[in-house]
């Protein structure tokens, strides 16, 4: 049913109709209205779930630990700091192999602080293991965290997501989502079935030691999980067509890339602002496409590699940078195009909250023709002094 | 040892790690010098000293990291730490 609604409150309602067992979040802007929201439907016994409160985002996230490891399906959210917080036990839900599902509204790291959006918090968890989808709309952030029980889940997986969604930009604003009844839910993601869990008539211990003779097989095995991801998660996504419509089968999605001269790639809601300056360039008659990039991690370089093989020069908006080097998606990119003679041009863009708009990308695009490229966009003057 | 999905195990699986390969000093017993106290086993951290039949102290040198603790508190002088050639 078609409802105008909070990006939130629909990332609050899927959630719910996920059935988790366990919730346990603490509240930070600008992920504050999911968690009260589930936290509502709990006390209302709307949803059957146990809605543990704590004091620090590193206990929520440890309480989802244990309670994945009793063999629940459990849920959080988060962002920035509070992300930052829970940055040891993200490595060991990975590496324990607990489905846990959490919301990143994408917020900016401080200091300085700053409440905005951008993708710096979990693009700095890139090497935890978890896997990380990003939404354009809201529409997308909803379905997605239906995909992500579907594929953590997975036993050939069972592996932690990530659905991130832009802080404000996504997570307050109000657009039409389409929203599932709890009976097409259920009959899109089945009841929780735990590979092994914590049981005291049939002890098992999780996150052992492991000397340096067995360390390596581990995180091997992790990342090759990961990696299986690249063909799960197209599975899950047609399903999930077959019986809604909505096409989330592609680990990147292009647009208007058919005989596109230069590609834009981007993640997440700077893709809608993207398509809209494509489709005013297209009519300028610029060849202009864009290579959405849906899964973060795993990364699907070989589907970059096909979609960008006709392309003159690629430009890659960032909404995070790795300090001291370049942003995370360009060299991602690059590595993907390692060997072609595409150039790559890097834009950090958008940071800590700053307003991209069409103009921009359109300004984008031209730096990129002429070669201008691996800078921040529409820095202030007076730091280039 | 196969490895558990999850980094799991079973219980006792930690008999695996035999860490007496750690070991860089072996201690000799010298059961001439032993009253049989037991002091050595109740400090031994791995819990890895045992006994014969005459109640004489016997280490289980599979578990036996070397560290010296036994020797260290023997009140007879009675466990000799040796460098163990490997």
């Amino acid at each position: 049913m078609l409802q105008i609604t909070e990006g939130s409150l629909a990332v609050a309602d899927a959630v719910g109709k996920c059935r988790p067992q366990v919730i346990a979040a603490y509240p930070i802007t600008p992920q504050t209205h999911i968690v009260e929201a589930l936290a509502e439907m709990v006390a209302n016994c709307t949803i059957d779930a146990e809605y543990i409160t704590v004091e620090s985002e590193f206990s929520a996230l440890s309480a989802c630990l244990g309670a994945s490891a009793a063999g629940s399906r459990v849920y959080s959210a988060t962002t920035s700091q509070g992300l930052a917080l829970m940055f040891e036990v993200c490595f060991n839900c990975a590496g324990m192999r607990l489905p846990v599902v959490m919301t990143i509204a994408n917020r900016a790291m401080g200091a300085p602080l700053s409440i905005w959006n951008d993708q710096q918090d979990s693009i700095s968890l890139r090497d935890s293991g978890w896997l990380q989808f990003y939404a354009e709309d809201n529409q997308e952030a909803t379905d997605l965290h239906y995909l992500a029980y579907r594929v953590s889940e997975d036993h050939n997986i069972l592996l932690p997501s990530f659905v991130c969604f832009d802080g404000f930009i996504l997570s307050h604003t109000y657009e039409p989502v389409d929203i599932l009844s709890q009976e097409e839910a259920d009959r899109y993601l089945p009841r929780f079935r735990p590979f092994q869990r914590l049981d005291a008539d049939d002890p098992i211990s999780f996150g052992l030691f492991a000397a340096p003779d067995y360390y390596m097989e581990f995180r091997y095995e992790i990342d090759q999980a990961a990696k299986k991801a690249l063909s799960v998660f197209p599975k899950a996504g047609r399903e999930f067509a077959e019986l809604f419509g909505r096409d989330y089968s592609g680990l990147v999605e292009s647009y208007r890339m058919e005989d596109a001269d230069c590609a834009l790639v981007a993640m997440g809601s700077l893709c809608g602002t993207v398509k809209d300056a494509i489709d005013d360039l297209r009519d300028a008659g610029r060849k202009v496409g864009l290579l959405k990039i849906r899964t973060f991690r795993p990364f699907p370089a070989e589907e970059v590699k096909k979609a960008l093989s006709g392309v003159s020069r690629v430009a890659v908006l960032d909404k995070n940078i790795s300090l001291g080097s370049k942003g995370a998606v360009a060299l991602e990119v690059k590595d993907a195009l390692y060997g072609s003679q595409i150039p790559v041009h890097d834009y950090i863009i958008g940071l800590g909250g700053r307003d991209v708009q069409k103009k921009d990308i359109a300004r984008v695009v031209t730096l990129a023709e002429e070669g201008r490229g691996d800078l921040y966009y529409g820095l202030r003057e007076e730091v280039l002094k | 040892m196969a490895l558990g999905t999850g980094c799991t195990a079973r219980p006792g699986k930690s008999r695996n790690n035999r860490t007496g390969s750690w070991r860089v000093f072996k201690p000799a017993f010298i059961h001439e010098r032993c009253t049989s106290c037991g002091m050595c086993r109740i400090v031994c951290p791995e819990g890895c000293i045992g006994e014969n039949e005459e109640g004489l102290p016997v280490p289980d040198y599979d578990y036996c990291k070397g560290c010296g603790l036994c020797a260290e508190e023997c009140p007879s002088e009675a466990i000799e730490m040796k460098k163990e050639e490997k």
